[in-house]
């Protein structure tokens, strides 16, 4: 189903994109090519001939199509031999690959890939590239810049990654007399409870909303959300744990109450595939999810029935999404600092970004480059409010190599309070965790 | 463990005799065995030794920090984890219930099959497959089938007015534990049953003739020949489903994910070693969980012996 229900987005994509020939903008996989480096015979006579080893996306699928494409380019142009070595398609056996690598300090590895949530562990082993990249830095999304600066030092740039969005279903919107989705966490549960009650009639199944709510990553990056979307703070700000604060527990308790009335107390079990699938069967007002659901949503029965939008917030606090997705970085045990830079600031530049954006579906973390019309016609979901969301980041800079165990006291505690303890009663025990955990 | 009971009379006696060919034959058997000791020793006795030897060091995973010998720390902080003291609550729980279960529906299913009728033999393949399919698998498709919002069961359970709404099985804590353990016992149950049809189809069958023509009823058969006979195979399919249960990690996993009323020993362990990455502590743990399945195996053979005499 998701296989047959992507080709047929490609097919529909490519009848779009041939129906507009006349303009320029190439909108299809097919049709976008890797854009030119930019001063590439400089970057040839200063680092031509020279071999370097880029750790790319997984081996499977359009992303590894996409690292080899943009590798062929770059070395054409400026000279610079690049290995391609695709990393292990388990994310943490992705991570302990770079941990050995670099304990051992070895060279073997120039550029890498990162997860957002690794830059600070890995923060001692990685090149600064403020000097060279912190101009180009200020096109990205600050949220995503500040996550990838530990102690001053930019230690990776941003490439991809998408972020946390509101799904909502139009038709019963309309049907209960609403013109907009909600902006606040508040209208969220007014409008989700007049849906609920008014559908539970004909279908004693219907919910007004579902999310992650499981004891996994996935809700530390819900509750994140919460939390900074209603002044409660991002966990951990300025190296100090933040978590224990009335705002943050006035919007869980807030969250806490809607579980077994507008939302169902099977959300503490939930996971993406599970929000999805209460969401798709018909049986859910609204959802909150990656983007990732909005194509794979469009084979099933609420096909046509939804739109998306930035969700809620509390007061002046703004809407927010919490980042999931991939940088780039330089080891520091690097023969050839130099010419990965030039590859690095070359893969994060607009130009790859929208390549990559159009070729392979990616959220770009530049968002003057998420509203350019070819990308928004490859990635429909992708309106300019959600475009230009401010975009909030995990912990991990203040976490470093504990940032697992961080998350884990954050989504143990969470989960609790949505199975009913009070949040002032979790919440000092994961203050008390994640202060055993950051390192001043 | 009972075969050595049993034989070990014998065995002096044999002694005695020992010629010099049997001496032989015995080094021969000593030199056949040995490579397959050797497997055993490094893939059992190896890990195990290394697991004891890291529970008492403070051995980080991806530490940049040399490891240290910290003595009877590990044990110490264990016996204070409540975490871990609630897990052992859960694991013994769910094991007590599934075993149970299994072993009861899994001889009547047993009994079932082993009778002769038409389709015996479908039915014997056709009762594994829930053993079949990969715990992971079935474990994700049960999630979704007893979902209160998209699930088949409460969908029946409503249009049946059999449930008034629909019931959040996993996510609500006093049924949990049973909605887990029924997915269990759904699929572990034709693995008991054919270890006992295995143990069932060695009694020879001129016993329930001969007890037939004495008078016993079929129940009397049953408490008499069946039972007794069959003791072998039930304490084999009970200590291997009792293993199993207190090892418990998957179901549980897709389930419940981390959530810390339904984490089991296993869990506990996974997400201190992985996830915290306190290899040493976690080592700790696992020794610990050694030592809790030690004393249910001593448990059973502590049975078998005095049900032998």
């Amino acid at each position: 189903m998701g296989l047959t229900g992507a080709l047929a987005l490609v097919v529909s994509l490519a009848i779009a994109g041939a129906g507009s020939a006349g303009t320029a903008e190439p909108s299809t996989p097919a049709a976008v090519k890797p854009p030119p480096v930019a001063g590439a015979a400089a970057i040839k006579a200063k680092y031509g001939g020279q071999s370097i080893t880029f750790v790319g996306d997984g081996a499977v699928g359009n992303s590894h199509v996409r690292d080899q494409n943009l590798v062929a380019q770059f070395s054409k142009q400026t000279g610079i031999k690049i290995k391609l070595v695709p990393h292990p398609a388990d994310s943490s056996a992705a991570y302990s690959q770079l941990a050995r690598n670099f304990s051992a300090h070895s060279s073997s590895i120039d550029v890498m890939m990162m997860d957002v949530v690794w830059p600070g562990a890995f923060a001692p082993y990685l090149v600064n590239l403020k000097p060279a990249l912190g101009q180009q830095a200020k096109l990205h999304a600050a949220g995503i810049v500040l996550n990838d600066t530990v102690k001053g030092k930019l230690v990776a740039m941003p490439w991809f990654g998408d972020f946390g969005i509101l799904y909502y279903r139009t038709d019963l919107l309309k049907k209960y007399g609403y013109s907009k989705p909600p902006t606040s966490w508040a209208q969220l549960g007014a409008m989700a409870k007049k849906i609920q009650d008014g559908e539970k009639a004909s279908n004693p199944s219907f919910v007004g909303y579902v999310y992650q709510g499981n004891a996994y990553e996935g809700l530390t990056c819900d509750s994140l959300e919460w939390l900074a979307s209603s002044g409660g703070g991002q966990f951990i700000d300025n190296g100090k744990v933040t978590i224990n604060n009335p705002k943050a527990a006035a919007i869980l308790n807030l969250q806490r109450s809607w579980v077994g009335n507008i939302v169902p107390s099977a959300v503490t079990t939930y996971q993406e595939e599970d929000a999805r699938n209460a969401f798709d069967s018909g049986n859910a007002a609204f959802m909150r999810n990656w983007p990732y659901a909005y194509s794979a949503s469009q084979t099933t029965p609420v096909k046509g029935k939804f739109a998306v939008t930035v969700l809620p917030h509390t007061g002046k606090s703004p809407s927010v999404g919490t980042v999931g997705g991939w940088q780039l970085g330089v080891s520091k045990y690097s023969k050839h600092v130099g010419a990965a830079t030039e590859f690095v600031r070359w893969m994060t530049s607009p130009a790859v970004e929208r390549y990559d954006a159009i070729f392979n579906a990616n959220v770009p973390t530049i968002p003057a480059v998420a509203t350019i019309p070819a990308v928004v016609k490859a990635n429909p979901y992708l309106i300019p409010s959600i475009a230009k969301v401010t975009r909030v980041t995990r912990p991990a800079r203040y976490l470093g190599p504990h940032y697992a165990q961080g998350s884990q006291d954050i989504y143990q505690g969470i989960n609790q309070i949505l199975n009913g303890k009070s949040a002032q009663s979790v919440l000092p025990t994961i203050a008390s965790e994640l202060n055993k955990l950051v390192k001043p | 463990m009972s075969a050595s009971e049993a034989t070990a009379p014998r065995r002096r006696v044999r002694r005695k005799r020992s010629s010099g060919l049997q001496r032989k034959q015995t080094r021969l058997a000593w030199l056949m065995l040995t490579p397959a000791l050797l497997v055993v020793a490094f893939v059992a006795f190896y890990p195990l030794g290394q697991t004891i030897y890291q529970s008492f060091t403070d051995q980080q995973f991806l530490a940049f920090e040399p490891t240290k010998w910290v003595g009877l720390a590990n044990y110490r902080r264990l016996i204070h984890d409540d975490a871990f003291r609630h897990s052992i609550t859960v694991t013994v729980k769910f094991t007590l219930i599934t075993v149970s279960f299994e072993f009861v529906l899994g001889l009547i299913i047993a009994l079932v099959v082993n009778s002769s009728f038409k389709g015996r033999g479908v039915m014997r393949a056709v009762m594994l497959v829930p053993w079949a399919i990969p715990t992971v698998v079935s474990a994700q498709m049960w999630k979704w089938m007893y979902d209160p919002i998209f699930g088949p069961i409460d969908d029946a359970g409503v249009r049946l007015h059999i449930l008034s709404h629909p019931v959040a099985w996993i996510a609500q804590s006093n049924t949990a534990l049973w909605a887990v353990s029924a997915v269990d016992i759904w699929k572990t149950t034709p693995f008991v049953a054919l270890l006992l049809l295995a143990g069932l189809q060695v009694i020879p069958h001129d016993l329930y003739e001969a007890a037939g023509v004495d008078g016993a009823s079929k129940l009397h058969q049953f408490w008499r020949i069946t039972l007794p006979l069959l003791r072998p195979a039930i304490l084999v399919a009970l200590i291997f489903r009792t293993l199993d249960a207190l090892r418990v990690f998957d179901i549980f996993y897709v389930f419940f994910g981390s959530r810390s009323d339904t984490q089991t020993m296993s869990i506990v362990a996974q997400n201190t070693i992985v996830t915290e990455g306190n290899v040493g502590y976690g080592a700790a743990i696992s020794v610990a969980i050694f030592l809790i399945i030690g004393i249910f195996v001593v448990i059973y053979t502590t049975f078998l012996r005095v049900q032998e005499q």
